[in-house]
């Protein structure tokens, strides 16, 4: 364990002055570009339109739009203040659970660039654009044979998205055997994602919930107890939102299978068992891979993902369009289902090519060997937080082995006066982003702790110690650190409850002129 | 492995902390027989040069917009990028953040999201916008979603100039989701009648314009008709730059637009990423899926911004979530953002005009070329011509030539007997070489 | 009101002749933290005891309200569209949700008395 790295003098607010500006040095206060642009100001310099006679019939636009305009350099400082009020994974570690920020190879980004990827048109002939279907037959290759399965529909723009094609591929499969109207129940446990319930319901089905067992995962006999001849399929995720191996995941499938139903898993943990386990091998039928996680295509500030999802033998006839089949030495993109059992289609075009380049540059990067060490290393990394704050924090299913995020409750805060909240806002004063706290609903106080791959053992060290360091405060009943916090963040606590009584979600000409 | 830090040393001294023999070990939950014996078959790891070597190898069997002469449309538009909105959203602080979830250590995301709903608000002529879909497809879908939910109908009418994939995604949408949908037949020239379709069973009209055939339509009547049978007028677009120039939707009478950004600050991408833009009125607010940014106050009183009315969102309601979306199109919105912030209103209306003009220019020499019929009445920056032949071949033949001539109307509507029909788009990355380019390649081909 | 009665959702209501005022109790207030926006039903809709009537929001959650009895809504409070709010400042008076003509009396009676509901608060 690591002592403190360095000794500050604590910080007192009363002694920081406050400056004209609002500024505090590096840290810059920045208006809105409605409060600083104006109408007739621009960044683009464009040529005179060619004098002709307009084609616009009574359509023309009579009335100014109110778009403010920057000049370049003033877009430049625009965008770089905002972007210094942000933490970011090449800035620190992001250990928020569930959603895993790895490191984002910048090779990736060069390569998704290249004009033969990036300026390509989705609808320019299939033969001008060969090497761009070539790519995406390589990548689902990977995803099958890295998750044992037999299709891949690789349309879907996010995990959600993909959540969504894969029941509706169920849903299609049910109504083939002509049981689409007795059919209409999904089984999720309690502890899963919310797109998982949102999902079910937008396609029509009723969500029954499966319980789980006090060790924090679902059994096979809970799933018997649940299946009647009215369940059209469970969704489960694996590993599961917990952090932990659902152990009985064949069972789970034997029984789905037997009572006629289908396995949708939620791939949302797959960083944590690619190349180590195959997906297929416990017997789903489905499955989404959220590309932006499992393999590292950047999180963008909340996208975009893209979610392809591999399909079973008995569900791949009703995949979407569009699809690549082999034709000669020639790739074609099926965009018409042709009077195919295909449930149809799931947006205008043929899915997020720009991630699929990132994804597929980080297998090729890897190699499957590489694949595997990343979950390995991921599982560890977790693992290893966990035997290191297992004596300070408590743990909602007992001490036991997690998969690649660790789950601890707010057990250990209570009586404390400090709540998770606070604990996850003292983080951001010691530099680092909060794990994901509140989630799963079903634990208490719930703290999420992702580290991923990416991180040294040093850097795992030091924010071991930091939360050892914060536990024990918490303990000693320091309020300082915790009730008050963030202090040293471009902002203090956000009123979220003024913001959603009295939504202000867009500028108006009466706060300000342009 | 570059991208990973931890030695076998590391490693070593992690499982000996953990109290375990091996990584393996970890995996001790999984089923025995389903545990890997042999790797996978698959290749070992590349260095990043011999990566980019494969990727590059790939990308010169492509032919891109800039090495042709280039003139398709029908849902994406290639349109110059200034460099500093490539370079801006590249900041690792944008790059390699997650949604914002922590507001006082994501500012820069929650600022940008708040100027861009407004910037989408006001192009559109609409009170509030999202922080975006996935693209324009699908925020078509969730807006005829929206309006089941408002109107507590069921039932949809698509006009035949929505672009066609828009319009499958909306009847796969709600053909699972067991609601109906009505779809117009492509109605190439503009003729269509909605109105008399219109009654009180109708939860909502999906009218796009400028629409896939080019043609730009005049929204007010059929708003009037929708409203006065309590159903909802949505207006799509898929070409975002037009809106520079035409009447907004907003102004037409629309009660929900969505729409394409992808003109705007993002790159043909063959297909995606893109970024789907959402607006609507005040009233239909609760209803509206999708992330939202609001202004609010710290704890100090400074002005901030956090994300807000998430209690709509599939992680606080689940099965009564109002959407089951969970990302949206962050970078891409980033991208439009900055691009809009650099053009303003005098350098997008200039871009429109631009974009207008040089269509004009196009349809002109067409009009006096041989074998050929501009269809359209009023346009934008893209029109629909009528072929001697087989336009699918005619675009081919014309690729060999090195100009890519557009849509063959036959791939977005097959078996629709529209063999002979071709849309054609032009915008500023146009010259007069690549018209004259077209013509010249159009009378060998044909 | 002296006759005020809880049920285990933390539901109350308090009847005057035949119309019971509903709201939720200080204890349920305070568990979902600040109120940011209540939808309420219309006027003249037809409740079913156990059934939802409304939904509060907070900042972090939305939670249904159920009806503990049945009847029609003659009336809501109005005032909770501009200032929610006011179920976390006087969930007993000022923040009262809907007023209900009810079908039978007889529900009222399952429902617990004051004292009753503050024992099954020490349980939870």
């Amino acid at each position: 364990m690591l002592d403190r790295p360095a000794i500050v003098e604590p910080l007192d607010d009363d002694k920081i002055p406050a400056t004209f500006t609002g500024n505090r040095g590096l840290d810059q206060e920045e208006p809105l570009i409605f409060e600083i642009g104006r109408l007739d100001a621009t960044g683009v310099d464009i040529g005179a339109p060619a004098p002709v006679e307009t084609r616009l019939g009574a359509l023309e636009r009579n009335a100014p739009i109110g778009l403010p305009g920057l000049t370049e350099p003033e877009t430049m400082r625009h965008y770089v203040r905002l972007s210094r009020k942000n933490y970011s994974i090449d800035a620190g570690l992001y250990p928020l659970g569930s959603c895993t920020m790895k490191h984002n190879p910048r090779s990736n980004e060069k390569i998704a660039r290249y004009e033969g990827f990036a300026d390509i048109h989705p609808l320019q002939p299939q033969s001008t654009a060969q090497g761009a279907l070539e790519l995406m037959q390589t990548l689902a290759d990977w995803l099958m044979k890295l998750t044992n399965m037999q299709a891949v529909a690789l349309s879907p723009k996010a995990g959600a998205h993909g959540e969504l094609c894969g029941m509706m591929a169920i849903k299609s499969a049910i109504a083939a055997k002509g049981e689409g109207t007795t059919r209409n129940v999904v089984l999720i446990p309690q502890s899963a994602h919310g797109t998982n319930p949102a999902t079910a319901a937008l396609l029509g089905f009723s969500v029954r919930v499966v319980p789980a067992a006090p060790d924090g995962t679902v059994r096979a006999q809970a799933v018997k107890d649940a299946l009647d001849d009215d369940v059209a399929a469970i969704m489960l995720t694996n590993p599961n939102t917990c952090g932990l191996f659902e152990r009985e995941i064949v069972d789970i499938a034997d029984a789905i299978h037997a009572a006629g139903g289908y396995f949708y898993c939620d791939g949302a943990n797959f960083n944590a068992i690619a190349g180590v386990l195959r997906p297929g091998d416990f017997g789903i039928d489905a499955m989404h891979i959220n590309l932006h996680k499992t393999f590292s295509t950047p999180h963008g500030g909340g996208g975009p993902g893209a979610g392809p999802v591999v399909l079973s033998e008995r569900l791949a006839p009703f995949a979407p369009v569009p699809f690549i089949r082999r034709k000669g030495d020639s790739l074609q993109l099926v965009e018409d289902a042709e009077g195919a059992q295909s449930f149809g289609r799931l947006t205008a075009f043929h899915g997020q090519m720009g991630m699929f380049v990132r994804a597929l540059a980080y297998m090729l990067a890897h190699g499957g060997d590489g694949v595997a060490q990343a979950s390995k290393d991921a599982v560890l990394a977790a693992n290893y937080v966990r035997a290191s704050l297992r004596d300070v924090m408590t743990q909602p299913f007992g001490d036991r082995i997690c998969m690649h995020e660790v789950l601890f409750d707010d057990g250990w805060l209570r009586g404390t006066g400090v709540t998770t909240l606070d604990f996850a806002k003292a983080m951001i004063d010691e530099g680092y982003h909060p794990m994901t706290i509140y989630f799963p609903l079903v634990v208490h106080g719930a703290m999420l702790i992702e580290p991923t791959e990416s991180e040294s053992k040093a850097s795992l060290d030091l924010f071991i110690a930091t939360l050892r360091d914060l536990a024990q405060s918490a303990k000693a009943g320091d309020m300082t650190r915790f009730a008050q916090a963030p202090r040293l963040a471009p902002r203090r606590r956000v009123d979220e409850a003024l913001a959603a009584r009295k939504p202000v979600l867009r500028w108006e000409e009466k706060t300000a002129a342009i | 492995m570059r991208y990973q830090p931890l030695s076998e040393a590391d490693r070593s001294a992690m499982l000996a902390t953990i109290g375990v023999p091996a990584i393996e070990a970890l995996y001790a939950d999984a089923p025995t027989e389903t545990l890997l014996e042999t790797p996978l078959d698959l290749p070992s790891g590349k260095s990043e040069l011999d990566v980019e070597r494969f990727f590059s190898r790939l990308a010169a069997r492509n032919l891109p917009a800039s090495h042709a002469a280039f003139f398709v449309g029908a849902g994406a538009y290639k349109h110059h990028i200034p460099a500093s909105v490539d370079h801006l959203i590249q900041r690792s602080e944008f790059l390699t953040s997650y949604t914002p979830y922590q507001p006082e250590i994501s500012q820069g995301t929650l600022q940008y999201l708040f100027e861009f709903q407004t910037q989408v608000a006001l192009l559109t002529g609409m009170d509030v916008a999202n922080a975006s879909m996935y693209d324009g497809s699908t925020a078509t879908a969730e807006a005829v979603l929206m309006a089941h939910r408002l109107t507590k109908r069921r039932k949809a009418l698509l006009s035949g100039g929505l672009h066609p994939h828009y319009a499958e995604v909306v009847r796969t949408v709600s053909r699972l989701a067991e609601d109906d949908v009505e779809t117009m037949a492509p109605d190439v020239r503009a003729v269509e009648d909605l109105i008399s379709r219109i009654d009180d069973t109708l939860s909502c009209v999906v009218v796009q314009t400028p629409d896939v055939f080019g043609n730009l339509r005049d929204l007010t009547k059929i708003a009037e008709a929708c409203h006065r049978n309590g159903a909802l007028l949505i207006a799509a677009f898929t070409e975002a730059v037009s809106l520079g120039l035409l009447k907004s939707p907003g102004a037409m009478g629309a009660d929900i637009v969505v729409g394409e950004g992808q003109s705007i600050g993002n790159s043909l991408n063959f297909g995606g990423p893109y970024v789907g833009l959402f607006a609507t009125r005040h009233e239909f607010l609760r209803q509206m899926p999708g992330r939202l940014a609001g202004e609010s106050v710290d704890a100090d009183g400074r002005r901030s911004y956090v994300l807000t009315l998430s209690t709509r969102e599939q992680h606080i309601r689940r099965d009564k979530a109002t959407s089951n979306i969970c990302t949206n199109s962050g970078l891409c919105a980033l991208a439009f953002t900055i691009h809009l912030t650099l053009l303003g209103e005098a350098g997008l209306t200039r871009l429109a005009r631009v974009n207008h003009a040089n269509a004009v220019l196009l349809a002109k020499m067409l009009a006096e070329a041989p074998r050929v019929e501009v269809l359209n009445e009023t346009f934008f920056n893209e029109f629909t011509l009528r072929v001697d032949g087989d336009a699918a071949e005619l675009v081919e033949n014309m690729a060999t030539r090195g100009v890519l001539a557009g849509v063959p109307v036959s791939r977005l509507f097959p078996g629709a007997g529209l063999d002979d029909r071709l849309i054609v788009a032009s915008t500023e990355v146009n010259t007069d070489e690549d018209r004259a380019a077209f013509v010249a390649a159009l009378k060998e081909s044909l | 009101m002296s006759d005020r009665r809880y049920s285990k959702d933390h539901e109350y209501v308090a009847l005057e002749g035949d119309i019971a005022t509903l709201g939720i109790s200080d204890y349920a207030q305070s568990q979902l933290g600040d109120i940011v926006f209540i939808e309420l039903p219309d006027v003249g809709k037809k409740v079913v005891k156990g059934k939802e009537i409304a939904v509060i929001e907070s900042v972090k959650a939305a939670s249904e309200v159920y009806s503990p009895v049945g009847g029609e809504v003659v009336e809501v409070n109005s005032q909770l569209g501009e200032t929610p709010a006011l179920v976390n400042d006087d969930p007993l008076g000022r923040g009262w949700l809907v007023k209900v003509r009810i079908s039978d009396p007889g529900e009222c009676a399952s429902l617990m008395d004051a004292a009753a509901y503050s024992s099954f608060l020490k349980t939870l």
